[in-house]
């Protein structure tokens, strides 16, 4: 095992709002993302992954702060840079980000040579000629036809913006790639391909990945590591397949059978009743225990803290009864017979 | 099969759009006289559906799903073909009529979130389709369906204003809401696809049952080919305005037969870290549908492409099936000699949508779709 890029430890934002009060997106976060791993955050929508991904690059709103804990990357605390350190230090150069929606993100006055200029100008010595023929070869890695780089943002189909973002996110070399729903935009075939090359560049670019989705499946297909997270706080870490056999948090059982599986288009999909609390407060007890088919006392009377499972110190759950729940899940951790899966697999 | 008329049929239905812009455009048509260019959104769709049946239909974004859910409930006039509700088309409807179809054909849109009336309470967003078709009811009638469709107990939720509700619950209301009037057929754009995975199970499972309940039949219309398999008995997988495949949901995801349908089923990740699938090997993206290939509309992003390709294809039934039915050159023999049925060479892949000009072979025996009877 490698060291770390990214560390969580403990981490809690915050976001103020009107009237003093404030809302707790983040409670007690831990997790590390491997060098050279792709690490998943997976989680339904309002449960805190874009809100962690904005702090790793100093991006919350301005009423949101990191209020405890820390985010480490390479070893050291960022959570308390200034703006400008954020710009010097992490931005594009080590850290580039993929936000979600890439029709968005790209400026639609401005060539996307230009935009290239100007990220060189920002943060590097490179010169105008050197940044357009840079963008060059990572329209090429990306799969987009080189003569296109003088054109406008508007002249590209989602699916091009998307891989121009790709290639503006791979401009500096950063050791690190935080892409926030990167496909959920787009059709299933042209998601297909941008997985493919985002998989790509695991292997020719020494990078790591932070993707936060909501698609349990794309984790599952594409990353070496991940982190569920349910209303907040985290709820179960590990290695993928690790968590794919032998998931132990109630919310990451659940959450795998409501998946629907185009393999097994008749098994039944789980139900996950009622939704997140609203963390008005710092949440002291466990926030999926109002939604648990599993839940006790004990889950009100505290946050829970991590557990290794079955030993595996690398594998956590945040649940009080994870030792338990092999026995209490059985039903939903069976997976279905392979031999009913009406695809062929392809060896 | 029975002797009954499907509830809802569609004959070649046709649905273009005319995309001259202003005064200007049609003045200049008219001097230089060339054609208004049209948007072929949909494009010879034939479909029956039969009673108690849900039919899907997927395909990607543009490819003019909305636009023949918006024509099957009258929003939109159809430029060609016909649409039959109960054998009866819809084209010699009296006004009557058409209300009282828009009784028997249930609605429930993609965004809960959008379109139930934000200043109306739940009792008056289920109620309101009553008193417009003049139906009687009791407050027990709508208690009695806000239960049926999970939204327990009824009385909590009857006084509740959409912002009190979260998206499933809202999504809840607007099926109650398509439910209500007692229709014969639900039509449904993309009902789960604004949700959370945990609300979309909830929501498929619902749609399942009621329509086994109310023994009615729905036109299910998705992207996402994983949820339309746990709704539908069969589906239309449609390219660019045409249906180009047709089948029962077990048939289709197991034996795909259009080389579309089997990029789309391909491209769907599986969440399981220990399967390897194979990855989809088609590029590009859907073309432009207004300057749309002549012949099969797929054929720049096929990985089969042939020059017959460049007629249209017909539908036909792959040999030893039944049931199913595929609009690809690939499962037909062509009366043609051998050289128009090879492979084209390795073609670069393109974005799609120029118009190529492929050698038509000549004396083609092919009927297009929608001449055929």
């Amino acid at each position: 095992m490698s060291d770390p890029i990214l560390e969580f430890d403990g981490v809690d934002i915050e976001y103020e709002t009107r009237g003093g009060t404030a809302v707790h997106a983040v409670n007690d976060a831990s997790f590390a993302i491997d060098e050279h791993d792709y690490f998943g955050l997976v989680g339904e929508s309002g449960c805190g992954k874009s809100t962690i991904a904005d702090a790793v690059v100093g991006g919350l709103d301005e009423n949101g702060a990191v209020t405890g804990g820390e985010i480490r990357y390479k070893g050291t605390p960022i959570q308390d840079y200034s703006e400008k350190e954020f710009n010097k230090n992490i931005r594009w150069t080590e850290i580039s980000f993929i936000p979600q929606s890439s029709m968005n993100s790209l400026d639609p006055v401005m060539k996307l040579s230009q935009q290239a200029i100007e990220m060189a100008k920002y943060h590097t010595d490179m010169s105008k000629d050197e940044a357009v023929e840079r963008l060059r070869e990572l329209f090429d890695v990306v799969g987009l036809s080189e003569s296109r780089i003088h054109d406008y943002p508007h002249q590209f189909s989602g699916g091009m913006q998307q891989r121009a973002i790709i290639a503006f996110a791979l401009f500096l070399q950063p050791s690190l790639i935080i892409a926030d729903e990167p496909t959920t935009a787009l059709d299933v075939i042209m998601q297909d391909q941008i997985l493919d090359h985002i998989n790509d560049l695991k292997d020719d670019w020494e990078i790591s990945m932070l993707m936060i989705t909501h698609d349990i499946s794309v984790v599952f297909e594409n990353c070496d590591s991940m982190a569920v997270m349910h209303g907040g706080q985290v709820a179960e870490a590990g290695d993928v397949v690790e968590l794919f056999d032998h998931p132990r948090h109630p919310y990451a059982i659940l959450l795998q059978n409501a998946f629907p599986d185009v393999r097994y288009p008749d098994r039944e999909l789980a139900i996950i009743d009622g939704h997140p609390p609203q963390l008005r407060e710092k949440p002291d007890f466990c926030t999926f225990a109002d939604r648990c088919p599993w839940s006790t006392q004990e889950c009100y009377d505290g946050a829970p803290d991590p557990r290794p499972v079955a030993g595996d110190e690398e594998h956590l759950a945040w649940c009080v009864r994870a030792d338990e729940m092999e026995e209490l899940a059985a039903d939903h951790l069976r997976k279905p017979e392979e031999e009913h899966s009406i695809l062929e697999e392809s060896q | 099969m029975s002797a009954e008329p499907p509830v809802l049929e569609l004959r070649g239905l046709e649905k273009h759009f005319d995309t001259s812009t202003g005064f200007v455009d049609v003045i200049r048509d008219r001097l230089t006289g060339s054609d208004p260019s049209y948007v072929k959104a949909v494009d010879g769709v034939n479909m029956k559906l039969r009673e108690n049946q849900v039919q899907g239909v997927i395909g990607e974004s543009g490819c003019g799903k909305t636009t023949l859910l918006r024509t099957l409930i009258g929003l939109y006039e159809p430029t060609g073909g016909e649409l039959l509700f109960h054998g009866q088309p819809t084209s010699e409807f009296t006004s009557d009529e058409w209300k009282e179809f828009r009784r028997q054909v249930g609605l429930v849109f993609q965004d809960p979130f959008n379109s139930l009336d934000p200043k109306f309470s739940v009792r008056r967003a289920v109620t309101e389709p009553l008193e417009i078709h003049g139906m009687d009811y009791e407050l027990a009638d709508i208690e009695e369906m806000l239960e049926m469709v999970g939204l327990t107990p009824a009385e909590k939720y009857l006084g509740r204003f959409p912002s009190q509700l979260s998206g499933g619950e809202k999504q809840r209301v607007a099926i109650a809401r398509g439910l209500i009037t007692e229709p014969d057929v639900i039509l449904a754009d993309e009902p789960a696809s604004m949700l959370d995975v945990s609300t979309q199970a909830e929501i498929l499972n619902l749609l399942n049952r009621l329509t086994d309940e109310f023994g009615v039949s729905m036109v299910y219309i998705s992207h996402d080919l994983s949820t339309v398999s746990y709704i539908c008995d069969r589906i239309n997988v449609m390219y660019l305005g045409r249906v180009v495949e047709n089948a029962p949901t077990m048939d289709l995801l197991s034996e795909p037969k259009h080389p579309y349908t089997q990029a789309l089923i391909q491209s769907i990740p599986i969440p399981d870290p220990h399967y390897d699938r194979e990855r989809a090997v088609i590029g590009g993206e859907p073309g432009d549908p207004i300057n749309m290939p002549a012949g099969c509309r797929f054929k720049n992003r096929c990985p089969e492409r042939m020059e017959v390709c460049d007629n249209k294809p017909a539908d036909v039934t792959p040999e030893g099936m039944t049931d199913h039915s595929v609009a690809c050159h690939l499962y037909y023999d062509h009366p043609l000699d051998e050289s128009s049925t090879k492979r084209v060479e390795e073609r670069p892949l393109t974005d799609g949508g120029c118009d190529r000009t492929g050698t038509l072979p000549h004396g083609s025996s092919v009927v297009p779709r929608g001449e055929s009877k």
